[in-house]
């Protein structure tokens, strides 16, 4: 159920705004990808082009081809909903739904499409609770509410709810940024997991965090403030961090800026 | 100017220079005027509320008050009560109700999750702030216009309450709204990414996590058209009688008693006054009380 | 796979979700197996109506919305198509008569002019004497009072907003005009000569003149020149007022340097909200003012009507539609005066960035 991403001369705008130029590259099936780069590269953006959730944002647009198994999913057929099914997505803040319990926030994907299934549902829940590492945790409170967990368990929280949908790929921006070191390795260990069944995209301010956990890395950048971001190269995770061909990537992984 | 030096005076400048006497006296003066201005707007409050207390407490202490209608009573004779205008006003709101809160949650749902900044999302809001300042005795001349000018349909508890509705729907877009914007960002954005469609994330999503503040909204907002006079006055006749049909016939409320009884002289009358003056004031605040006691329980909860 | 024609209908702009639009989609009506993903996406896309949901809430909401512009074009609509025979039928001249004889259809004489006088002065009455406390009020709740008393404070004065106005009407005639019959007295008898407290077209001892009417009405209006005042004076940003109290500002001066300047168009907005309210507010009014047959003299010890309390007062007895149509053609007069009044406020408060 993995599948492969191919982003083709993909262009980001926001009304106006060109804010991502050019992009470039493939995503290969059961791998972990990060994306890393200064602040404003638009490594968040190409992330949400991924499963068209920068369509929230009203002017924004996106030109060239991202394509799912060689389907493009800007094709004028397709549903954003459709999209959004399939390539699931984990935030940088763990957002819970407030008014759900911890297991109808795990199904809240698949009860919110219809299915109603109350022994599916549970099965469901308990599996992707199971993913995301947290089943020992919850399974004695799963009818109490989801902002009652802490950080690090709201954020699994959302892999599982993201998960539970089975979708073919898994964009995470910043998934930790807001968790404590604890927390995070937790959550880095459960990426290890899940690039077994998943494709998996992550965006990340933290160096180490792409070394330790990806497979390729990607890195972004902007040539000057006001031009719009672009990939500056991608490769396999240990070649980036010992020996990058930019001279661009070197000053960055080496701390020269950013 | 004298040049000689005074030994006895400090080496050195003080180090804090008082503030002048008249710059204290103009903000001493500032903060009493400003604390007497708060105490101006006590005394009416207090007054008022000790006034209908003072004058109608006899009234609702009395069971009967509670129980019976003032059918077949004279003006001058003691006893009855006002079941019969309690239940008129309640039925008028909860009809009010009924109605003016899906349309007041669909608009403020457009302005909020549709509208953005369009023409038409701006002429709403500027509608809506007009419409709040309508005044309740136009509203009422509208409806009596178009149901009774120009359907031909007769003065009843219906056409009240949907005058009601004008008055009340711009106060739950208005809270509605609020509560709606407050909803962060990030459950619409989660909701979007499971793939599930705007309309469910709005319905399934959205709307449950500002349920809260919104039932309160609305509750207030029935309190505040409960007291209204002008639409009673104008849209149905009062009946001394219990009625339940909101559909024809005349049917009492708390407001269109006390206009109609304040013209009895009698201490009968004034028995009546105070005493629907006084359940009135009970009703509305039972109801914020409600309100209060709504926006508890459904808060979403995070133990 | 592809089906242009669908995909092209339902493309439709405006909804950020759902920008680029597509073919059909979401809700699976058939029973896919929860494990199984959607193999294609396009064959997700083709499934059933999500999209159909989505336009059909779309369309509820944004009727909703429309509805809103469109009632109030109705309320005009709709009042002047029922005054205009009653126009048409008037023997007196509806802007200059001052009075209002419509209870024969077959001969109808009435004018607003007489209305417009005390309509007038009752609300410039009460404003003037609302606006210097609303405005206490508010720098006391935002500047003055401790922060932990400061939000039940503020409920008290909403509270005020919360009793029906029949209520304030029978506090007013019965309660409030005896008890201040001695300041009117004063009043009367040394400043008589002045037009505002010369002797009235009502007894004065009954106190059912504009004078107990206006400060009914200035009670009644204070909690929304409060309300407004408050939230446009709570903003003045941290900075200024930090600025100021640097420089050893009093409290007092830095009010007046930084808040009022700030707060001002809300201030003002809010008092021409208020005064919206005064001017349309009818059964306070009715149950405090005297009828009386005798012209309008400019004084505050004069009875008489507004637009709205002559309505009330008159209009349940009504059976015929011309009679009808007079009242109403004096509510549409006061719809368009409270509509000016509330929307030049509302640009006022808009202009200054601040929202009530």
């Amino acid at each position: 159920m993995a599948k492969r991403l191919d982003l083709k001369d993909v262009d980001i705008y926001y009304g106006k705004f060109h804010a991502v130029d050019g992009v470039t590259l493939a995503v290969p099936p059961r791998s972990v990808t990060a994306f890393i780069g200064p602040s404003g590269c638009g490594k968040s953006t190409v992330l949400r082009t991924l499963n068209r959730m920068h369509e929230v944002i009203p002017g924004a647009r996106v030109e060239g081809e991202v394509l799912l198994d060689g389907e493009d999913i800007y094709n004028s057929a397709v549903d954003p909903v459709a999209v959004r099914r399939t390539i699931g997505m984990v935030f940088q803040r763990p957002n819970p739904f407030p008014t759900m319990s911890i297991r109808d926030n795990v199904v809240a994907g698949l009860k919110l499409q219809g299915r109603r299934n109350k022994a599916e549902l549970d099965e469901t829940a308990e599996r992707a609770l199971r993913a995301a590492n947290l089943w020992n945790e919850v399974k004695d409170r799963l009818s109490k509410p989801g902002g009652g967990l802490s950080g690090g368990q709201q954020q699994r929280l959302c892999i599982a709810r993201a998960v539970a949908v089975q979708p073919a790929v898994l964009l995470m921006d910043e998934p930790c940024s807001a968790l404590d070191p604890i927390s995070t390795l937790a959550i880095e260990d459960l990426i290890a997991e899940l690039k077994k069944d998943y494709t998996i995209v992550i965006v990340t301010h933290n160096m180490q965090q792409a070394a330790r956990v990806s497979d390729q890395t990607a890195f972004f950048n902007l040539r000057a403030t006001g031009e719009p971001g672009h990939l500056v190269e991608l490769d396999d995770t240990p070649k980036m961090f010992s020996n990058p061909t930019q001279q661009a990537t070197e000053d960055y992984i080496s701390g020269r800026f950013g | 100017m004298t040049t000689t030096i005074d030994l006895d005076a400090p080496a050195r400048e003080p180090t804090f220079v008082g503030v002048s006497a008249g710059r204290r006296m103009k903000n001493a003066g500032a903060t009493a005027l400003v604390g007497l201005a708060f105490l101006i707007a006590l005394v009416p409050l207090i007054w008022v509320v000790y006034s209908v207390l003072a004058n109608g407490a006899g009234a609702v202490l009395n069971s009967q008050w509670w129980s019976q209608s003032l059918n077949g009573l004279l003006a001058r004779q003691q006893g009855g009560g006002a079941y019969h205008a309690i239940i008129g006003t309640l039925f008028q709101g909860l009809v009010c109700a009924a109605i003016a809160t899906p349309i007041g949650i669909m608009v403020a749902v457009y302005l909020v999750e549709y509208g953005g900044r369009s023409r038409l999302a701006r002429a709403t809001t500027f509608m809506v702030d007009i419409l709040t300042g309508v005044p309740s005795i136009v509203a009422a001349l509208f409806i009596y216009a178009v149901w009774i000018s120009i359907f031909g349909l007769g003065r009843s508890a219906l056409a009240v309450s949907l005058a009601l509705v004008l008055l009340m729907v711009p106060v739950v877009v208005r809270s509605s709204e609020e509560m709606l914007r407050i909803v962060p960002d990030d459950l619409r954005e989660a909701s979007y990414a499971l793939g599930v469609p705007k309309w469910k994330t709005i319905v399934k999503v959205v709307i449950p996590t500002a349920l809260s503040g919104m039932l309160t909204g609305v509750v207030l907002a029935l309190a505040r058209v409960m007291g209204e006079t002008a639409p009673v006055l104008i849209l149905v006749a009062y009946a001394p009688y219990i009625n339940f049909n909101i559909f024809e016939g005349n049917m009492a409320s708390l407001p269109l008693l006390m206009t109609v009884e304040r013209n009895n002289p009698t201490d009968a009358g004034s028995y009546r006054v105070w005493g629907a003056a006084i359940t009135l004031i009970l009703i509305i605040t039972l109801f914020q009380l409600l309100a209060a006691f709504l926006s508890k329980v459904t808060a979403p909860k995070t133990k | 796979m592809t089906d242009p024609t669908v995909a092209a209908s339902l493309a439709g702009p405006g909804d950020p979700g759902d920008r680029r639009g597509g073919s059909a989609s979401a809700v699976p009506a058939t029973t896919a197996p929860a494990a199984e993903p959607a193999p294609s996406l396009l064959k997700a896309g083709r499934r059933t109506g999500a999209q159909q949901g989505d336009r059909i809430f779309r369309g509820f909401a944004t009727g909703s919305g429309a509805f809103m512009v469109a009632l109030i074009g109705a309320i005009g609509l709709f009042l002047l198509i029922q005054a205009v025979p009653s126009l048409l039928a008037n023997k007196g001249n509806f802007l200059t008569g001052r009075t209002f004889e419509a209870g024969d259809p077959n001969n109808l004489n009435f004018g607003i002019l007489e209305l417009s006088f005390v309509t007038v002065e009752v609300s410039i009455f009460a404003l003037v004497l609302a606006m210097p406390v609303g405005l206490g009020i508010a720098l006391f709740l935002t500047q003055y009072a401790p922060r932990r008393v400061a939000r039940p404070f503020a409920y008290l004065v909403d509270l005020l907003a919360a009793v029906p106005s029949i209520i304030f009407g029978l506090w007013g005639a019965f309660v409030l005009a005896p008890a201040i019959l001695p300041i009117a007295e004063f009043l009367n008898e040394h400043l008589g000569w002045f037009f505002l407290f010369q002797e009235g077209n009502v007894p004065l001892a009954r106190g059912a003149n504009v004078f107990t009417a206006g400060i009914v009405l200035a009670v009644m209006i204070l909690p929304i020149i409060t309300a407004i005042s408050r939230e446009v004076f709570e903003r003045t940003p941290r900075a200024q007022i930090e600025a100021a109290l640097a420089l050893g500002a009093t409290k007092w001066e830095v009010v007046r340097t930084t808040v009022l300047p700030f707060g001002r168009a809300g201030y003002i907005s809010a008092s021409m909200l208020g005064l919206g309210r005064a001017l349309g507010e009818t059964i306070a009014l009715m149950i405090i003012l005297a009828a009386t047959p005798a012209m309008f003299s400019g004084s505050l010890f004069d009875g008489g009507a507004t637009f709205a309390s002559m309505i009330a007062l008159s209009f349940a007895e009504l059976n015929n539609n011309l009679s009808a149509g007079a009242f109403i053609a004096a509510g549409l007069v006061l719809f368009v005066l409270t509509f000016v009044v509330n929307a030049a406020a509302r640009l006022i408060i808009a202009r200054s960035g601040a929202k009530a």
